[in-house]
């Protein structure tokens, strides 16, 4: 990438720093710097929210037989537990880097629709609160898992699942503006000579991510609005009785679904890109390649979905294409994991927090890609389907993926965001802590899978009593970590060592450019990238 | 190759913001409002195409026979017989859970010449004290033979009403088609039956039309 900036602003941090107080300021504001920490921290809050579930869940599964919960409240902590980390958690956290550092990464003053970009924010709160809501309905929240099959959640759900439908609707509305804003500013507010290939890895990932939110949210809308009129208007989408039929819920949902999935992991690879090349101090390896994988993983998504669907009893042909088409996806990620590698090799590495984990990352979500690749071979997936072995395979790619990239782009630019550096040591503990109890935590669950285990029990057969309490105490061990991570960031957003324009060594990029912390406006003079 | 896209990509929108700063600040917004026209016109285009999945699936399965799903009436009787081959049709019946009937086949198999037509008779009853209208649903094994399947009379094509206790004879017409492939030699033809008397009359016309 070759950016520089020729004329870097700094006047602006000193007289255009004035905004509201209070409570109000965070309501009313339209800054891209305020929204992007208001998603953060409400994603970190439905990341703990969500954890707390999961804790539920893993202390239930500790030992075999039923002590702590009944079955029909375990499949609802299963489901909202889900949920809340696909559309709370993990979205949203994507959306809050997005809104902080585009503008600053392409040199642009703000979002390019501030005020639309504040109702997207809010509405999020709104959706969640109705969502863990309707846990308290008599008859309980939604229990028919976060991909709400249909008859599940049409003749079988509980009362409430008008209030989930009604919540999903506006994480929709919510993703679909965000991701409106994302392509309007990349599109429209480039500074001058920031032409489509300088883009930095993280603004082009988002580019193509807010594409994937905008064909298939809508798509998602239509399912649920389908889901709602089966069960309360009398329509027959789902229900064979009235002509319709169960598997093409299958087929609608995993034709949101499977893109969904890249969705929440575009975005890291952007992260991923960014990080270690400043810590190997090189270019990054491939750049253009790089563009064209995320381009082509993009496309690929939308042929894949129904490898979710193989024992649903497709004809051969079908299974073979989805099958092969699956395995294909591997060739634009294993050209990116290759970049990455070939990015470290022979560079003068250093190892902080951010760094460690993007490494992790990518030896972790690799893992993860490669028990993908074993799910994607039809004939054993018969085996695998509906395993703890598929829980394994997307927790390695959400948890040490997804959320690992979150945390080390956290790291990365906290500096920027709060002007302090992080504790350091503290933030190695967080690494290794988590690095530790993740892999006790999801690594056992392939082999509980691979004996036959099935998900969403509540209660097993014994032979499977030693390895689920090995994952219980990972499973524990990784919630503690994680409050680790919230005393360092509180730390550091109330003090520390200064943060100096660039705190790392090898950093590229308009972002390290503008004094730390960041102005409250960025760029307010264009800034000319040759 | 990139530069391909990325012209492409920003073919009417390559005026950058801060260029048009000094022309004029409108002008952004309106470049601005253009391309969130274009965005929310997929969007609703996007919410339209998950409904037209539905339609569209049914005449995928229909033309290629997938998900044996059998629910067309035959045009027509058949023509010729094929007396050199037998093939062997399985019958099977499930009520839904929660409906109070009896609904069995009289025989659970029958051996047919491709192209000879058949009858078979199903027996349903109304276990309970209340009037029912039931649903018979068909799904042949394997899903692909299900294109070969015609049945030119079936209670499936009608919905079943039955008073509190009352039992009935259904019956099924039906032949195989001569050009049904060597390989598939025993065929499952398998009922679910559904309680659809809360289902209105519009709908049930919906339906009739559909099938």
């Amino acid at each position: 990438m070759n950016t520089a900036t020729t004329t870097p602003e700094q006047h602006g941090a000193e007289h255009h720093d004035h905004k509201p107080k209070g409570l109000m300021r965070w309501v009313l504001t339209t800054n891209h710097k305020d929204i992007g920490s208001l998603y953060l921290g409400f994603s970190f809050l439905m990341f703990l929210i969500g954890g707390a579930m999961a804790m539920v869940i893993r202390a239930e599964l500790y030992q075999p037989g039923l002590q702590i919960v009944e079955p029909n409240f375990f499949n609802q902590m299963t489901t909202v537990h889900g949920l809340i980390m696909v559309f709370g958690a993990v979205m949203p956290a994507f959306t809050g880097l997005a809104n902080w550092l585009i503008p600053m990464m392409i040199g642009a003053p703000d979002m390019a629709l501030p005020r639309m970009n504040n109702w997207s924010f809010w509405i999020l709160p709104m959706a969640f609160s109705i969502l863990l809501a309707s846990l308290f309905m008599e008859g309980g929240g939604p229990n028919f898992g976060w991909t709400f099959y249909a008859p599940l959640s049409t003749t079988y759900s509980p009362d409430s699942t008008a209030l989930f439908v009604f919540a999903v609707h506006i994480m929709g509305i919510s993703s679909i503006l965000g991701a409106i804003n994302v392509v309007v500013t990349i599109v429209n507010m480039r500074a001058p000579g920031m032409t489509y290939m300088k883009m930095p890895l993280f603004v082009w990932t988002w580019l193509i991510t807010a594409f994937l939110l905008i064909a298939v949210m809508p798509v998602l809308a239509a399912t649920v609005t389908m889901v709602l009129t089966d069960k309360y208007f009398g329509t027959s989408f789902f229900a064979a009785a009235g002509g319709g039929d169960p598997v093409l819920f299958q087929h609608i949902f995993w034709f949101f679904g499977h893109p969904e999935v890249y969705i929440m992991i575009l975005p890291s690879f952007g992260i991923i890109s960014a990080i270690i090349p400043t810590f190997s101090r090189k270019k990054l390896f491939g750049y253009s390649s790089m563009v064209y994988a995320t381009a082509s993983i993009a496309l690929l998504s939308f042929l894949v979905w129904a490898h979710h669907m193989f024992t649903t009893g497709m004809p051969v042909a079908a299974e073979l294409f989805f099958m092969y088409c699956t395995m294909l996806i591997s060739v634009p990620t294993g050209v990116k994991v290759f970049n990455w590698v070939a990015t470290m090799w022979r560079g003068s590495l250093t190892f902080e927090v951010p760094m460690l984990f993007a490494i992790a990352f990518i030896v972790l979500f690799t893992i993860g890609g490669f028990s993908g690749l074993m799910l994607a071979i039809t004939p054993v997936d018969f085996q695998y389907h509906d395993t703890y072995f598929v829980v394994a395979h997307f927790h390695y790619v959400l948890v040490t993926g997804a959320i690992f990239s979150i945390m080390a782009a956290a790291y990365y630019w906290l500096p920027k965001w709060t002007g302090h550096m992080y504790h350091e040591g503290l933030g190695k503990l967080h690494f290794w802590a988590s690095l530790i109890s993740v892999n006790i935590l999801f690594f056992p669950m392939h082999f509980l899978g691979l004996a036959g285990m099935p998900r969403r029990v509540p209660d097993y057969a014994l032979q499977f009593a030693d390895f689920n309490q090995l994952v219980s105490i990972g499973g524990f061990a990784f919630g503690l970590s994680q409050l680790i991570f919230l005393v360092v960031v509180i730390k550091c957003a109330r003090g520390g060592k200064p943060a100096p324009a660039k705190p790392w060594e090898g950093a590229e990029g308009l972002e390290w450019e503008m004094p730390s912390p960041a102005p409250y406006h960025s760029h307010t003079t264009p800034p000319i990238v040759k | 190759m990139g530069d391909a896209i990325a012209r492409a990509l920003s073919q009417s929108y390559h005026t950058t913001y801060c260029e048009v700063i000094i022309m004029n600040r409108e002008q952004l917004t309106q470049q601005n409002r253009r391309l969130v026209q274009k965005l929310l016109l997929i969007i609703g285009g996007m919410f339209c195409f998950g409904f037209a999945l539905v339609p569209l699936y049914d005449v995928f399965c229909e033309f290629t026979g997938l998900n044996g799903r059998n629910t067309i009436k035959a045009e027509q009787q058949s023509q010729s017989i094929d007396s050199s081959r037998v093939v062997r049709l399985q019958l099977t019946t499930s009520v839904s859970p929660g409906m109070p009937w009896q609904f069995k086949p009289n025989q659970h198999y029958i051996d047919v010449h491709p192209g000879e037509n058949k009858v078979v008779k199903f027996s349903a009853k109304n276990l309970s004290g209340q009037a029912i209208v039931g649903q018979a649903i068909p799904s042949v094994s394997p899903g692909l033979a299900g294109l070969y399947l015609n049945k030119t009379e079936c209670f499936c094509f009608n919905q079943q009403p039955l008073a509190g206790g009352e039992s009935v004879e259904m019956g099924l017409v039906f032949f195989i088609s001569p050009d049904i492939p060597e390989h598939i030699s025993t065929l499952t033809l398998s009922y679910t039956l559904f309680n659809v008397t809360d289902v209105t009359e519009a709908e049930s016309h919906n339906l009739q039309a559909a099938l």
